[in-house]
């Protein structure tokens, strides 16, 4: 007769993940469920958070009226978008003007599920992972995933059958092409320090070799810079200039369609700053320890690495509504430019410095812990000095106007010149 | 050419974006943590109106509780909206007096003509602006409302007192 080892040793160790299925299904729902609400509310109360801290901004108090403090006023927003009309346009391709508010808003949900956020909770049952589905390859799923979510977009601008819609859709694509390469090869740098492409992985490599926004500040600032790209926030929501085209890809979507377009803007800002979390700033790891990555795990320990993780959530959220409320946005030849002629070749560039760097450390017998970060950072600050020293002189985005030559300058102000003070000639 | 066009010019070596951008954010961010706001909080609180304000239209009325208005008809005569409308009547004594006093607030265009004209005083612009109706027809005011305003009246620029003090 043999023992039951394996069973025993689950039931006498919390530390070990759960054996049976049904424990595994249940906690999974739970997270699901969980995640899933929280993800609901966070979106509702970020469009909230966005006109309270846009009113701040501009010395004023913001939504205040409906609950304490205005609190409500995501309730009331999501109320009225419910009972408003909804339209069709005459000519619309149905289908797809159905579909492309769920398509936009989908992809933002589902990359969610690779994030760690928290350190795994010890019960009765096993080890519970905080990671809805730690897949192997997670990060190549959040690549893949990711670049999805263009298709809302285009769709939605394609059936409606509006030329500002149209037009709105074909930059948002051009867009998220340019900048969804630039992202890939800014978390090369990421994937060849961690060893591996798992999430889960990445984040214990940063609690251990210090955090990547250290070690790799230039992937980072990069990857923030093609996120906001990804996510058409300011300065980069051409696909949506109200100047220029009425309002972009949702001209034509009322009551609880276009209400689904604003749903996944706010989700994808959820999850480009996990992203971003996740990548570059360790993560659900507190910085300066590492007692909260080693097993025993507790209940205390999630707690606080949940908080961790959340706290560095807002501030990305909190860095999106501060620029977006700060900067005026692109030019359409700016944006594409700066994609393809400076992101990408710069982060072409850093993935080969990075490369050099490992390997050299590695043959120099650096061990990887903080030695190897302060080596790292130390070859960062000389790039960062380069790139923003140097190349920011009007090298990374071309002015407002094209580059002249000076005569032609100096014809042009004469003519301007005489043309305001005095009155035009006749014939002239 | 034909217009005027400001050609800037931008030095672009001594041009640097990420300075002008963390400088843009600084300043945002010194606002953000502003506790002086700006906005009037509307219902609760309102700006001040200047004592030079024309608004919705008062009949002054003497002691006795009657118009002040002599029917003269210089008012309808002066308004430039026409949107005052008037039939004199007299009574025993022969003192006239308004039988039909209509002013149609949505017509006028406060230009406080009347009350210049108005050689009894009697009918003035005031200093009040928040009217609400569900019709156009509740925006006709007749002489009995006109009479029942209570809100301060506009005073009048006095070219001896150009200040208005």
């Amino acid at each position: 007769m043999s023992l039951p080892v394996l069973a025993l040793l689950q039931a006498a160790d919390p530390q070990l993940p759960p054996l049976h299925f049904w424990p595994w299904l249940i906690f999974s729902l739970i997270k699901l469920l969980v995640v899933f609400t929280l993800y609901m509310v966070a979106a509702a109360l970020l469009t909230l958070a966005e006109r309270k801290i846009s009113a701040w901004i501009q010395d004023r108090h913001g939504p205040n009226r409906v609950g304490p403090g205005g609190l409500m006023q995501p309730l009331a927003d999501g109320l009225k978008n419910f009972v408003k009309e909804e339209t069709f346009p005459k000519f619309s391709n149905k289908a797809l003007f159905l579909i492309a508010p769920m398509l936009a808003f989908m992809p933002a949900l589902i990359t969610w599920a690779v994030i760690p956020f928290g350190s795994p909770l010890p019960t009765r049952w096993g080890r519970v992972d905080l990671v809805l589905a730690d897949i192997p390859v997670g990060f190549l799923y959040i690549l893949a995933i990711s670049s999805l979510g263009v298709y809302g977009i285009v769709l939605a601008g394609w059936s409606s059958n509006n030329k500002y819609a149209l037009l709105g859709g074909l930059r948002s694509s051009a867009q998220m092409i340019s900048y969804e390469i630039a992202m890939g090869m800014a978390t090369i740098p990421v994937v060849m320090l961690a060893g591996n492409v798992t999430l889960g992985a990445i984040v214990m490599t940063q609690a251990h070799q210090g955090w990547n926004i250290v070690t790799l500040t230039l992937a980072f600032f990069i990857f923030m810079v093609a996120a906001f790209a990804e996510t058409n926030r300011v300065p980069f929501d051409l696909p949506e200039a109200e100047a220029e085209l009425v309002a972009g890809y949702h001209s034509e979507y009322s009551a609880m369609k276009f209400s689904f377009f604003f749903i996944a803007e706010y989700a994808n800002m959820v999850t480009a700053s996990a992203l971003m979390t996740t990548l570059f700033l360790g993560g659900w790891d507190i910085p300066f320890t590492l007692w909260d990555n080693l097993p025993p795990f507790s209940v205390l320990k999630t707690l606080l690495t949940l908080v961790a993780f959340l706290g560095k959530l807002s501030f990305f959220l909190f860095l999106y509504m501060w620029i977006r409320w700060t900067l005026p946005r692109f030019r359409y030849d700016q944006l594409m430019s700066l994609g393809w002629k400076v992101m990408l070749p710069m982060a072409l560039a850093y993935i080969v410095i990075i490369a050099a760097a490992i390997l050299g450390l590695d043959a120099l017998g650096v061990p990887r812990d903080w030695r190897f970060a302060l080596s790292m950072f130390a070859l960062n600050i000389v790039v960062v000095f380069i790139v923003f020293g140097w190349l920011d002189r009007g090298r990374i985005v071309s002015p407002a106007s094209s580059r002249i030559s000076a005569g032609e300058l100096a014809r042009l102000r004469t003519m301007a010149h005489r043309s305001t003070l005095t009155p035009r000639e006749t014939g002239d | 050419m034909a217009i005027g066009v400001k050609v800037l010019e931008r030095p672009i070596e001594q041009t640097s974006y990420v300075r002008a951008t963390l400088q843009g954010m600084a300043l945002t961010l010194k606002h953000l943590f502003d506790t002086h706001k700006v906005t009037v909080q509307y219902p609760e609180q309102k700006w001040p109106l200047s004592p030079r304000w024309r608004g919705t239209h008062r009949m002054l009325t003497t002691e006795d509780g009657k118009a002040k208005c002599v029917a003269c008809g210089l008012c309808p005569t002066v308004c430039p909206a026409n949107c005052i409308k008037l039939v004199p009547g007299e009574d025993e004594q022969g003192n006239r007096y308004p039988l039909i006093f209509e002013i149609d607030e949505f017509r006028c265009i406060f230009c406080g003509y009347c009350q210049e004209v108005c050689p009894e005083e009697a009918i003035h612009v005031g200093r009040h602006y928040e009217n609400s109706e569900y019709s156009r027809e509740g925006f006709v005011y007749d002489l009995e409302r006109l009479m029942a305003q209570t809100h301060p009246v506009c005073e009048m620029w006095d070219p001896s007192d150009p200040k208005g003090q």
